[in-house]
C-alpha cells in the first residue's frame, strides 16, 4: 500500500497516512504553492501593466477635460466710430493701422457700462480689465477689419477671460487659499460675482482650442494650425507611402527571385522598421533641408520623412496580406491564361486589399503620433496663420503638445492635457477604423 | 512654369496619349480584335509610359540639380576673401539668396537705380516686403544676378526639355503602334521596373541615412577629434554663435552613461513584468481574458511616446521627486533617472510582452505536454523545459527592446533632464544621447558649427548602436525560429 502511495495521482490522496508519506517524497505542497505564487507574478505583472495604461489615461483625462470648457465674458460693444475710426477712413487697412489702444478704449467703455464702474475710478476700471485676455483688443481689431460695417453699431461680443480667472471658475484657484498666495485677489473676485449675476460671466465650449493657431497666452491658443499641419502630412504620407509600400511589397512578396539582393532588402527593411525615428529626423534636416533647401517646419517636408518612417512598417504588413492570399488564387489565374501581372494586380491584391488598407491606417496612426523626426526639420515654429498649401510652415499635433508641454504656465498645462485627449482620440478612431475593416473583409480561407 | 504646372501638364498630356493610343489600335484592328497582339488598354498604357516616364525623369533630374548648379554659380562667384573662411560660406550663399530673392521683387526701374547706387538695395528690398539684416554689398549684388541668371536660365531649359520629352515620347509610341507591337510585354515590363524601383527605396533610405550623417559626422569629426568625442568625460558644447570658432567640448561618455543607465532602469520595469504578463497570456489566462487584456497591453505601445513624456513630466516626476528623492536627501528635480525610466519602462512592456508571447507558443506542443504528463507543476513546466527552449527567443525580444529604450526621445526630452552628468545617483538630472541630438539642432542652425554637426556625430553613433542591437537579436531570434520549424 505505501510502496504504491507515491504513483498516485495527487487528487486520490485521501488518506492521512499516505499524504503524509507521500508530501515527504515529492514535497507537493511547497510546489503547489510555488505554483501559485508563479501564476500571482504573472496575474500582478498583467494587472500592473493595465494599471500603468489607467493612471496614464486617468492622470491625462483629469487633467485636461477642464479645457474643453472655457470662461467667456460676454458684454455690448459700442462700436463708436469716434473711436474706431477717428479719421473717418473705415477700411480694413485703416482699422488695422494707427493706434492700437483705441480698441482697449472700445471694452473699457463696455466694462464700465457692463459692472457699472464710475468712469472717474481709473483703479477699478484696470482690475476689471485684468479679468479679460489681453488679447481681447486684437481680436476686436481684426473682427472690425473683416467686417467694417460694425463700426456705428452696438453688438454682443465673447471676450475670452484671462487663463487665471477660468482657473478661478473651474475652481484650480482657490478661494479658501490667503490672498497673497493667490493669482485672483479679492477685488477680482468681487468683480467675478458681479460679472456672473450679470450673466454676462459663463462657461461655454471652447471652440477656440481647435481652430486658433499658436499664442503666448493659454486662453487665446489653439490646436487648429497643428491640426491642419497635421492633416497635410498625413495627405503627403498617404499618397506617397500607399503606392510606393504596396508596389514595393509586391515586387518582393510575388516576382523576387529568391537572391542576395532581395535577401538584402529584406534584412534592411526589418532593420529599417527599428531605427529610432530620430534618425530619419537626422535625414530629413541634411537631405530635405540641408542639401534640396526645401522650406524649415514646412508640412511636406513633415510629411516626407514621416513617409520613410512609415514605408517599413507598410511594407511588411502589406506582404502579410499578400502572403496570405492562397495560391490556389494565383494558380487559377495563371491556368486560365492570364499573365504574372494580370494575376496579381486583378486577383491578388484585390483580395489582399483590406490587409493592406488595414495596415497603412494603422501606419498612419503612428505617424501621426510621431514627434521627435518633426521637431528636427524644425516643425515648432510659433505659427498663427493657417497654413495654406504643404509649402507653408505649419506645426502638427504632437510638436504643438511639446511646446506646450515645456510652458511653465498653468493653463497650458490644461491645454496640452487636451491636445493629448484630441490626439489620443484622432488615434483611437483609426485604430477602430482599421479594427472595423479587418472584420468586415477579412476572409478566412 | 513651376514644377506644378509642368506636373499638370504632364498628366494631362499622358492621359490624351492614352486615349490616342486605346484608339489607334481600336482603329487599327478593324472590327474583329483578334489581330492585335494585345488587348487596347495596353496600347494606351504603352503611349502613356513613353510621354509621362522620359519627361518625368527629366524633370526629376533637373530639380536635383538645380541646388546643386545654383550653390555653384554663387560660389563661382563670390571674392576669394569671402570663400577664404569656410565657416561663413553658408551663411554667405543664404545671404546671396535672400539678395537674389530680392532682386526679383524689384522693378527695372529700381534695379537701374541700384546699379547707379540712386538707392540702397536694402531700401528697395525692405519697400518690397523683405527687410535685410545688414546692407547689402556690392559682390553679393553681383553673385546675386548671376544666380538669378543661372536659375532663370534653368526653369527655361527645364520647361524647354520636358515639353520635348512629352512631345517626343507622344510622337514615337504612336508611330509605333501596330497590330503586331507587343504592348502587354512592354507595359508589364515597365510596370516590373518600377515594382523593383519601389522595393529598392528601402535600401535607398538606408544608404541615404548613413551617407548624410556620415558626411556631417566627418565634417564634425575633422574639427573635433573622435578620440576626445568617445572618450570625452565632460560635455560642454558651449553657445555656437554664428561664425564663432571657438569650440567647448563634446565628450560623448557622459552621455552615453545617461543613455545606458535609463535605458536599464527601463528594462529593470519592462523585463520582468512583460514576461510575466506574457508567460500569464500564453500559460493560465482563459481566452477571455486573454482577448481583453492582450490588446489593453498592446495599447501600450501605440500611445505616441510624447504623451509618454507629458505624463513623465507631470505626474510621475513630481510624485518620485516629492515622494522618494526629497525625503531620502538624494536630489529635488522633478527630472531624473528613476522618471525617465519608469515611463520608458511602461512604454516598453508591450515589445517585451508581444514578442515573448510569441516565442513562448512557438515552442513545440509536444515539449510542453511531455514536462506536463511527466508530472511537472506548469510554472516547473514553464521555468525547466519552455523558458530554457525559448531563451534565445527571450534574449533577442529584449534586445530589440532595448535598442527602443535607446533609441527612444520624447520621454527623454521631457523627463531626463538636460544636464550632463555622470553619477550614480538615480535621482539626478541626466541627460541621454537623443536629448543632446534635439538639444543641439533648436534654434539657428549653422551647418558649419561643431555645435550643430556634432548632433550628427551622435546620429550615426546611436544609429550604430541601433543597428547592431537589431542585427544581433533578429539573428538570435532567426536562428531559434529555424531550430523548431
Amino acid at each position: 500500500m505505501t510502496e504504491t502511495a507515491s504513483r498516485l495521482p495527487a487528487s486520490r490522496l485521501g488518506n492521512p497516512e499516505v499524504r503524509a508519506l507521500s508530501k515527504a517524497d515529492i514535497g507537493l505542497r511547497r510546489r503547489y504553492a510555488a505554483e501559485r505564487r508563479f501564476r500571482a507574478y504573472g496575474l500582478a505583472a498583467v494587472t500592473i501593466a493595465i494599471c500603468f495604461l489607467l493612471v496614464l489615461f486617468g492622470s491625462i483625462v483629469s487633467k485636461g477635460y477642464t479645457a474643453f470648457l472655457q470662461t467667456r465674458i460676454t458684454m455690448m460693444v459700442d462700436f463708436d466710430p469716434a473711436i474706431v475710426a477717428p479719421d473717418g477712413d473705415r477700411s480694413a487697412a485703416a482699422v488695422m493701422s494707427g493706434n492700437a489702444f483705441r480698441f482697449d478704449d472700445l471694452i473699457a467703455a463696455s466694462l464700465q457700462k457692463t459692472l457699472e464702474i464710475d468712469p472717474n475710478d481709473e483703479d477699478g476700471l484696470y482690475d476689471a480689465l485684468d479679468l479679460l485676455s489681453k488679447g481681447s483688443a486684437p481680436m476686436l481689431r481684426s473682427m472690425i477689419a473683416n467686417d467694417p460695417s460694425l463700426i456705428g453699431t452696438k453688438r454682443t461680443v465673447d471676450f475670452y477671460a484671462t487663463g487665471d480667472v477660468d482657473a478661478f471658475i473651474k475652481g484650480t484657484i482657490r478661494a479658501d487659499v490667503p490672498e497673497s498666495q493667490r493669482l485672483i485677489k479679492d477685488k477680482h473676485i468681487v468683480l467675478i460675482d458681479k460679472l456672473k449675476q450679470e450673466g454676462s460671466l459663463h462657461l461655454a465650449f471652447n471652440t477656440g482650442l481647435f481652430t486658433n493657431g499658436a499664442s503666448t497666452r493659454p486662453e487665446m491658443a489653439g490646436v487648429g494650425v497643428a491640426l491642419v499641419g497635421s492633416l497635410y502630412m498625413m495627405l503627403v504620407v498617404l499618397v506617397l507611402s500607399l503606392p510606393l509600400g504596396v508596389a514595393g511589397s509586391i515586387y518582393l512578396e510575388e516576382f523576387a527571385p529568391k537572391n542576395r539582393w532581395t535577401d538584402l532588402i529584406e534584412v534592411n527593411i526589418n532593420n529599417l522598421a527599428a531605427v529610432p525615428s530620430i534618425v530619419y529626423g537626422l535625414l530629413g534636416l541634411a537631405v530635405f533641408i540641408n542639401f534640396a533647401h526645401l522650406p524649415r517646419s514646412a508640412s511636406l517636408v513633415g510629411g516626407l520623412v514621416l513617409t520613410l518612417t512609415t514605408l517599413p512598417t507598410i511594407i511588411i504588413t502589406t506582404r502579410a496580406a499578400l502572403k496570405a492570399v492562397p495560391p490556389s488564387i494565383r494558380e487559377a489565374g495563371l491556368g486560365i491564361g492570364a499573365s504574372k501581372m494580370q494575376t496579381v494586380f486583378h486577383h491578388v491584391l484585390p483580395l489582399a486589399m483590406p490587409g493592406v488598407l488595414t495596415g497603412t491606417i494603422i501606419g498612419l496612426a503612428h505617424a501621426l503620433g510621431e514627434t521627435a523626426p518633426l521637431l528636427m526639420i524644425g516643425m515648432k515654429a510659433f505659427i498663427v496663420e493657417y497654413p495654406a498649401t504643404p509649402f507653408d510652415p505649419a506645426t502638427a499635433l504632437p510638436t504643438q503638445i511639446y511646446m506646450w508641454a515645456t510652458e511653465p504656465e498653468r493653463a497650458f498645462t490644461e491645454r496640452t492635457s487636451a491636445a493629448i485627449i484630441i490626439l489620443l482620440v484622432f488615434l483611437l478612431a483609426m485604430n477602430s477604423i482599421a479594427i472595423i475593416l479587418r472584420r468586415a473583409f477579412e476572409r478566412r480561407w | 512654369m513651376g514644377p506644378l504646372w509642368l506636373l499638370a501638364l504632364i498628366a494631362g498630356l499622358s492621359f490624351f496619349g492614352f486615349v490616342l493610343g486605346h484608339w489607334k489600335s481600336v482603329v487599327l484592328s478593324g472590327k474583329g480584335r483578334s489581330t492585335l497582339a494585345a488587348r487596347p488598354g495596353y496600347y494606351g498604357a504603352y503611349v502613356l509610359i513613353w510621354t509621362a516616364l522620359p519627361a518625368l525623369l527629366i524633370l526629376v533630374a533637373l530639380s536635383i540639380a538645380k541646388p546643386l548648379l545654383v550653390e555653384h554659380t554663387v560660389r563661382a562667384n563670390l571674392p576669394e576673401q569671402v570663400l577664404a573662411n569656410p565657416t561663413q560660406l553658408s551663411l554667405e550663399v543664404s545671404g546671396v539668396e535672400q539678395v537674389a530673392a530680392g532682386l526679383k521683387l524689384a522693378s527695372a526701374e529700381e534695379l537701374e537705380n541700384i546699379r547707379i547706387g540712386v538707392v540702397t538695395a536694402r531700401s528697395v528690398f525692405a519697400r518690397h516686403g523683405l527687410p535685410l539684416g545688414e546692407d547689402v554689398k556690392p559682390y553679393q549684388l553681383i553673385a546675386a544676378s548671376a544666380l538669378n541668371l543661372v536659375a532663370d536660365g534653368l526653369d527655361t531649359a527645364v520647361d524647354i526639355a520636358v515639353v520635348a520629352a512629352l512631345a517626343f515620347g507622344l510622337i514615337f509610341a504612336f508611330v509605333r503602334i501596330k497590330p503586331r507591337l507587343r504592348a502587354r510585354n512592354l507595359v508589364e515590363n515597365t510596370i516590373l521596373a518600377l515594382l523593383i524601383g519601389a522595393s529598392s527605396v528601402a535600401i535607398l533610405t538606408t544608404i541615404g541615412i548613413v551617407l548624410s550623417l556620415l558626411f556631417q559626422a566627418l565634417q564634425f569629426f575633422s574639427m573635433v577629434s573622435p578620440i576626445s568625442f568617445y572618450f570625452g568625460t565632460v560635455w560642454d558644447p558651449r553657445f555656437a554663435a554664428a561664425g564663432s570658432s571657438e569650440s567647448g567640448q563634446f565628450g560623448f561618455l557622459p552621455l552615453f552613461w545617461g543613455t545606458i543607465y535609463i535605458s536599464f532602469f527601463a528594462m529593470l520595469v519592462a523585463v520582468p513584468i512583460g514576461l510575466f504578463s506574457a508567460v500569464y497570456m500564453a500559460e493560465y489566462a482563459t481566452s477571455r481574458v486573454r482577448s481583453v487584456a492582450k490588446p489593453l497591453i498592446e495599447i501600450l505601445a501605440g500611445i505616441p511616446t510624447i504623451v509618454y513624456g507629458f505624463f513623465a513630466l507631470t505626474t510621475v516626476g513630481p510624485l518620485v521627486r516629492d515622494f522618494v528623492a526629497v525625503p531620502l536627501g538624494l536630489g529635488n528635480s522633478g527630472n531624473n533617472v528613476i522618471t525617465a525610466g519608469l515611463v520608458m519602462g511602461i512604454m516598453i512592456i508591450p515589445y517585451v510582452s508581444s514578442l515573448s508571447d510569441d516565442i513562448f507558443t512557438a515552442v513545440p506542443r509536444s515539449l510542453r505536454d511531455g514536462s506536463l504528463a511527466l508530472g511537472a507543476t506548469r510554472s516547473e513546466t514553464m521555468r525547466q523545459v519552455i523558458l530554457p527552449a525559448a531563451l534565445p527567443g527571450v534574449v533577442g525580444a529584449v534586445l530589440l527592446a532595448m535598442s527602443r529604450a535607446i533609441g527612444e526621445t520624447m520621454i527623454v526630452v521631457l523627463a531626463a533632464g538636460v544636464a550632463a552628468n555622470a553619477s550614480l545617483n538615480p535621482f539626478a538630472e541626466m541627460t541621454t544621447i537623443t536629448v543632446k541630438i534635439v538639444n543641439q539642432l533648436t534654434g539657428d542652425l549653422e551647418f558649419t558649427s561643431p555645435q550643430t554637426l556634432v548632433a550628427f556625430a551622435l546620429g550615426i553613433t546611436l544609429f550604430v548602436i541601433t543597428l547592431g542591437l537589431n542585427v544581433l537579436a533578429l539573428t538570435i531570434v532567426r536562428k531559434y525560429r529555424e531550430q523548431y520549424e
